[in-house]
């Protein structure tokens, strides 16, 4: 089966700036897939690539295997692209705006029932006729990924979609998103809520400075960690046989990471002998985000 | 639409929006500019009628292709330029930029429109104005062709300022020290002949001259210019314009990085 999206080693420079260095990813059709990265850490860069809204120094992208650069009309027809920003036009209200956004797509009047139920399934029925303007922030979100579906793209790519968003929107639009993903379409999205990637995505690739620095299964990558993370809030400093273990600290609290549940006593053992007391104790499943620490640096 | 095929729809789409965007707020981008050339020519025959005669026309007969005209140029640049440098601002570019719509399908949908704002501009000025002024068409498909080559001149040109511009300042500037000169200074008030020799040459490179002159030929059947020189030069004025356009387009200078 072709690919969803191809990328053969893309590299993008911005002057003496190094915004992809050499990225190969593919991502097969019907994927839930999360990019995950820091700020900076060439995600948009990548989505802007595949949308066609930059052009890259080097290298291949595809979509659906139609090259975006040189068969641009098919690639676009296959891709929806909800851009990360707010943006909007401030002279139509929003049905107005999905059915123009469709007809640059060549779709006609035989389109709108399914803009109609786009508008419907996103609870954006009452504000149809309303202003693009004069939608709330969450409402202008809605709009913009309803935008991104009026051609029924097979590969949807979502840039930092709930960023801003109030926690029943993003139920909500998961909800659609998911439904999206069973009834085939590909999946693709950026962000910052590692557990969003964790419970939705079944891939994920993380990024840094330019580079896939981790690409496998959620599963995968949550193997490749210790299992479980001990938090500990002590009366004085963590004793110095126990830093190896530290994954992070605060204060006087302090994570860290264990193989297995046994090593607990050790830990705790340690302690009553530097004659230091606890105040309190958790212990927790690791998660994307100590992966993503792990690798990045940082959260 | 049936009558549009589904390979141009995606034009006839971009078209029909930027038709609609002039549209919605036409109190601003068609009603003022017939408004600000009744007033000019209000001022103007009032000061100088009977006092001027050009060519053998009355003054104020020979002011209102020139007004008409200067109006639909200024409208035409409008048109793109605002609406890309607005779009380019916002970010809602973007929409249309994510499209299969190619660079050649944007320029003419763009153009189109900026022709549209012209000739709505145009006649609107006109029918005011012959409510209280004779002023018989004797060439009108030079009027036409005039009409049309201005404005799509003036609309290519307004998609090169469009994707130039990234503030609206530069916009602004633009329009203050390139467009209006060149309309202020191509004999919408006055005829070339009234102008000094150095002045007369240097109107000879203004294109917007050659518009004007032209266009006031198919009012009264005079102009300091043969109809066809005028013709040609500003539909080679068009066509370099037209592809600068083009270039920057398929560059995609600005638009795509």
């Amino acid at each position: 089966m072709i690919p969803a999206i191809k990328i053969e080693q893309v590299q993008k420079h911005y002057g003496n700036l190094q915004a992809l260095r050499g990225i190969d990813l593919a991502i097969e059709q019907g994927e839930f897939f999360a990019l995950l990265g820091p700020n900076g850490a060439g995600k948009s860069t990548l989505i802007n690539l595949l949308a066609g809204l930059i052009r890259p120094t080097s290298g291949r992208l595809s979509v659906m295997g139609f090259d975006v650069q040189t068969q641009y009309r098919q690639a676009r027809h296959t891709l929806g692209v909800v851009p990360q920003e707010l943006v909007f036009d401030p002279f139509f209200n929003v049905r107005e705006m999905l059915r123009f956004q469709a007809g640059y797509f060549g779709l006609g009047p035989e389109n709108d029932a399914w803009v109609d139920e786009i508008i419907e399934c996103l609870g954006l029925a009452d504000k149809a006729h309303t202003n693009m303007r004069k939608l709330s922030g969450g409402m202008k979100r809605r709009a913009l990924i309803a935008q991104a579906l009026v051609h029924k793209p097979p590969v949807i790519v979502l840039d930092e979609p709930t960023a801003g968003v109030d926690v029943e929107l993003r139920q909500m639009m998961w909800e659609f998103i998911k439904r999206l993903n069973r009834e085939g379409h590909t999946i693709i999205l950026t962000t910052h809520y590692l557990e969003e990637a964790e419970t939705l995505c079944s891939r994920v690739a993380m990024m840094k400075q330019g580079q896939i620095i981790a690409l496998d299964s959620t599963a995968n990558l949550l193997k490749k960690i210790p299992g479980k993370n001990l938090r500990l809030k002590l009366s004085a400093a963590l004793p110095e046989t126990l830093r190896p273990l530290l994954r992070h600290e605060e204060g006087n609290e302090y994570m860290l990471a264990l193989t297995e549940v046994a090593q607990v006593e050790r830990v705790l053992s340690q302690i009553r002998e530097a004659n230091i007391v606890v105040e309190d104790m958790q212990l927790i499943e690791a998660d994307l985000e100590d992966v993503f620490v792990d690798l990045v640096g940082q959260p | 639409m049936n009558l549009i095929s589904r390979e141009m729809r995606g034009p006839w789409t971009l078209f029909k929006k930027e038709l609609l965007r002039f549209w919605r707020v036409s109190f601003q981008t068609v009603a003022a500019p017939v408004m600000t050339a009744l007033l000019y020519l209000l001022v103007f025959s009032h000061v100088l009628e009977g006092r001027v005669q050009v060519h053998g026309v009355n003054y104020t007969s020979f002011l209102i292709p020139g007004l008409i005209m200067m109006s639909v140029l200024q409208n035409a640049f409008a048109n793109s330029s605002s609406s890309l440098i607005q779009s380019k601002v916002m970010g809602n570019l973007v929409f249309v930029l994510l499209t299969p719509i190619s660079y050649l399908e944007f320029f003419l949908a763009f153009l189109a429109a900026a022709i549209a704002r012209g000739l709505v501009v145009g006649v609107g000025i006109y029918l005011v104005v012959i409510l209280f002024i004779d002023l018989p068409i004797i060439h009108p498909l030079m009027v036409l062709a005039f009409t049309i080559l201005g404005s799509a001149l003036l609309g290519a040109f307004g998609i090169i300022a469009g994707m130039w511009a990234d503030k609206f300042d530069q916009m602004a500037a633009f329009q203050n020290f390139i467009i209006m000169p060149l309309s202020f200074l191509s004999g919408v008030f006055y005829s070339i002949h009234s102008l000094p020799p150095f002045w007369q040459e240097v109107s000879h490179l203004n294109p917007f001259f050659y518009i004007i002159d032209g266009f006031r030929y198919g009012f009264f059947g005079v102009s300091d210019m043969s109809p066809a020189v005028s013709l040609s030069i500003v539909a080679l004025s068009f066509f370099a314009i037209a592809w600068l356009a083009l270039h920057m387009l398929k560059s995609g200078y600005k638009l795509r990085g």
